[in-house]
């Protein structure tokens, strides 16, 4: 059944449906409504616990060793949070601990910021956590409860990242799977290895340089692997709810398309608003959603736009002193085609600045030359 | 007298921490360097192009303004200036939980700064969760009153001693309810060399959830019954600096506040007498 809701409360009763065993949180804007909601559950009684933790590192930590213990186990973040739990990051997926948690994507300091853009969970693009970058309310929902089910099949950390105010604090008409339903989609938590007294294993040992590597390349064949476990994972969810999001990326009225917007989260949909504006128009352009910037789907990305003219790229995250991130994953993606389209990068909404649907018509009209652009809107 | 902290800033009405940090900076006067953690006071105070500062003003990140002060006393001292204080002023989040391993590495060194902790008793800057000062039974939104649990559980973390344990030389409550005993404090200190450290009751108009012109009152109130002790621990030398003679019931200070407006009689009982065993054990 359809209710009306704020996002978060939606994605926190998502969680709660996916009864996870340890829940661990520590406030920060946007994503502390998700917290809040939780710790509701909690004290009526309806979710097994609820850590208020001293840090978001602490919270991290906490979920860790919920997981290495054999526990379902979920946090929430932002911007700040996610960068202090940093270290945390990188050793959660090192250890293979399937844990979810959501970003509500928030600029990062200095200056303080609390508004919108993805550079918070880009940055962390390099740890080893499968990132799906939610489009709508709706993706934000189902897509945390198909994280579980995915990290635990796959043993590796999933962020979902749902927009900062865009997505965690509007009020939608959103469907939110029921315990029971949940339960017929997510099988109960197994994992093969645990801290268990009757078997035990050691977790998080040094490496030295003879392992090591080889550690980290697990890591990175077993993301590989996981790209049809995405797609799968979405499409059982499908079958299910009658719902799927795009697997690792997709193309809306793309097919004939010469000109092609392309992003990560929210901003999806104001694109393809203003496709649809265009094409009733006469004008070929078309979407291209990236749902998944870990493990990248770099073949998708490339059969989606051979023999297209000219792709604009809306970039919410920038790493300075070099390029855009999704564009450079975009440029080294189109690499092996003979024939290249162009791609420029448009860097806008960078802590929150505001990127109304004129801009986009604008950029439509920019990209119309077949030179290769970079333009901080 | 020339004002430091200017009025345009954008508490709420009736909010305890600007009464806190404009009394304590007419105190220290012009030669400190405020070093500030994320918070309400960040936030109401800083917002680019304005400042409400009208001393030099740092603020960096919510969990390490301990390590921030300490690094630019080094460097005054290391330049040659010996006279600039470097204060802190720091909310009850920063200072009893994300920052305070980072206080307690300040501390452990005896660290030449001025540290004080406005407490408001949660977290109010991202809308009132419960954070280690957060009193027993006080709802929060993540310590909410529901069906099975009744606000915060556990008791308030007792800040002052774990640092007085650090052994510096001056530690110090204190609550904006009784004016005077805090400027004092804030003067004994100023002059002091090493970390020290006063806590502050600041009461929060949003969060607690009352009256807004019953701030001050409230700040009394505290003390008045005995929730809230005023104390010095100098040199080691623990000083209760005022006990009232006779003390109001706590009931009288958590019926003022919606944030307790849940509590059963059983449970205004328990802190009473958690009041009353706190005081038992002073030794005066
Ligand atoms: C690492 C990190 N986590 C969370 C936040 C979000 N945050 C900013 S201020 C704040 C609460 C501040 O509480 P307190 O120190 O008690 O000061 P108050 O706002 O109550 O005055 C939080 C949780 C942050 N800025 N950085
Ligand atoms: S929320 Fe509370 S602490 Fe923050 S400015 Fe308002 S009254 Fe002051
Ligand atoms: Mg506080």
């Amino acid at each position: 059944m359809k209710k009306t809701v704020e996002v978060s409360i939606a994605i926190a009763e998502a969680v709660k449906n996916c009864e996870p065993d340890v829940v661990a949180c520590y406030p920060i804007t946007p994503s502390t409504h998700i917290a809040e909601t939780l710790a509701k559950f909690y004290a009526d009684g309806e979710l097994k616990s609820f850590i208020a933790t001293e840090s978001e590192f602490a919270s991290i930590s906490a979920i860790c060793g919920a997981s290495a213990a054999g526990g379902r186990a979920f946090s929430a973040t932002s911007s700040q949070g996610l960068a202090l739990m940093h270290e945390v990051v990188y050793a959660a997926a090192g250890m293979r601990l399937p844990i979810v948690m959501v970003v509500g994507n928030r600029a990062l300091s200095a200056p303080l910021n609390i508004w919108c853009d993805q550079q918070d969970s880009v940055a962390e693009r390099d740890s080893g956590w499968i990132q799906l970058y939610c489009e709508s309310a709706q993706e934000g929902v189902d897509t945390a409860i198909q994280a579980f089910k995915i990290a635990e099949s796959t043993m590796l950390p999933v962020m979902v990242c749902v927009d900062g105010f865009y997505l965690t604090h509007t009020v939608e008409q959103v469907e939110v799977p029921t315990l029971e339903e949940v339960r017929k989609f997510l099988p109960k938590f197994q994992p093969k290895v645990k801290l268990d007294p009757e078997n035990p294993i050691s977790m998080g040992e040094y490496a030295t340089p003879e392992y090591y590597q080889g550690f980290r390349e697990d890591v990175h064949r077993d993301h590989l692997a996981a790209k049809s476990r995405i797609v799968e994972v979405d499409k059982e969810f499908e079958q299910m709810f009658g719902r799927s999001h795009g697997g690792l990326a997709q193309g809306y009225r793309i097919e004939d398309a010469d000109y092609v917007f392309a992003g990560m989260g929210s901003v999806i949909g104001n694109a393809k608003e203003v496709v649809d504006e265009l094409r009733a128009k006469g004008k070929k352009v078309g979407v291209l959603k990236i749902r998944s910037l870990r493990p990248f789907p770099g073949e998708e990305v490339r059969k989606l736009l051979e023999g297209k003219k000219h792709v604009a790229i809306f970039e919410k995250s920038y790493s300075l002193g070099s390029f855009a991130p999704v564009y450079a994953e975009v440029i080294n993606s189109l690499y092996p085609l003979r024939k290249r389209p162009v791609v420029s990068s448009f860097i806008g909404g960078l802590g929150g600045k505001d990127v109304p649907t004129k801009t986009v018509h604008e950029i439509f009209k920019m990209i119309k030359k077949r030179e290769p652009l970079e333009i901080w809107i | 007298m020339e004002e430091y902290f200017a009025s345009g800033h954008t508490a709420c009405a009736g909010c305890g921490m600007p009464i806190t940090v404009r009394h304590a900076l007419n105190v220290l006067g012009k030669d400190v360097i405020v070093v500030n953690a994320t918070s309400c006071l960040e936030i109401v105070s800083s917002a680019y192009p304005r400042s409400a500062w009208g001393v030099p003003y740092i603020h960096s990140l919510f969990e390490n303004s301990g390590a921030i002060a300490t690094g630019a006393v080094a460097s005054l001292r290391a330049q040659g200036n010996e006279h600039t204080k470097v204060v802190v002023f720091a909310g009850d989040g920063s200072t009893y939980d994300i920052g305070f391993g980072v206080l307690s590495g300040m501390l452990e060194r005896n660290d030449d700064v001025l540290y004080i902790c406005y407490d408001n008793e949660a977290y109010m800057n991202t809308g009132n969760q419960r954070s280690g000062s957060t009193p027993f039974g006080a709802a929060t939104t993540t310590s909410p009153a529901g069906k099975v649990k009744h606000g915060k559980m556990q008791w308030k973390k007792p800040i002052a001693e774990i640092i007085a344990a650090h052994q510096i030389p001056y530690v110090a409550t204190a609550s904006i309810g009784y004016m005077a005993d805090f400027e004092s404090k804030v003067r004994k200190a100023k002059d002091m060399k090493g970390a020290r450290f006063i806590l502050v009751l600041a009461p929060c108009v949003t969060g607690w959830n009352y009256d807004s012109a019953k701030t001050i009152e409230i700040a009394k109130l505290a003390v008045d019954t005995g929730l809230w002790m005023l104390y010095e621990i100098e040199d080691g030398k623990f000083k209760v600096s005022y006990k009232p003679q006779q003390f109001k019931p706590v009931a009288d200070y958590l019926k003022m506040q919606a944030r307790f407006k849940h509590l059963s009689e059983e449970q205004i009982k328990t802190i009473q007498e958690h009041m009353n065993k706190a005081w038992a054990e002073v030794k005066q």
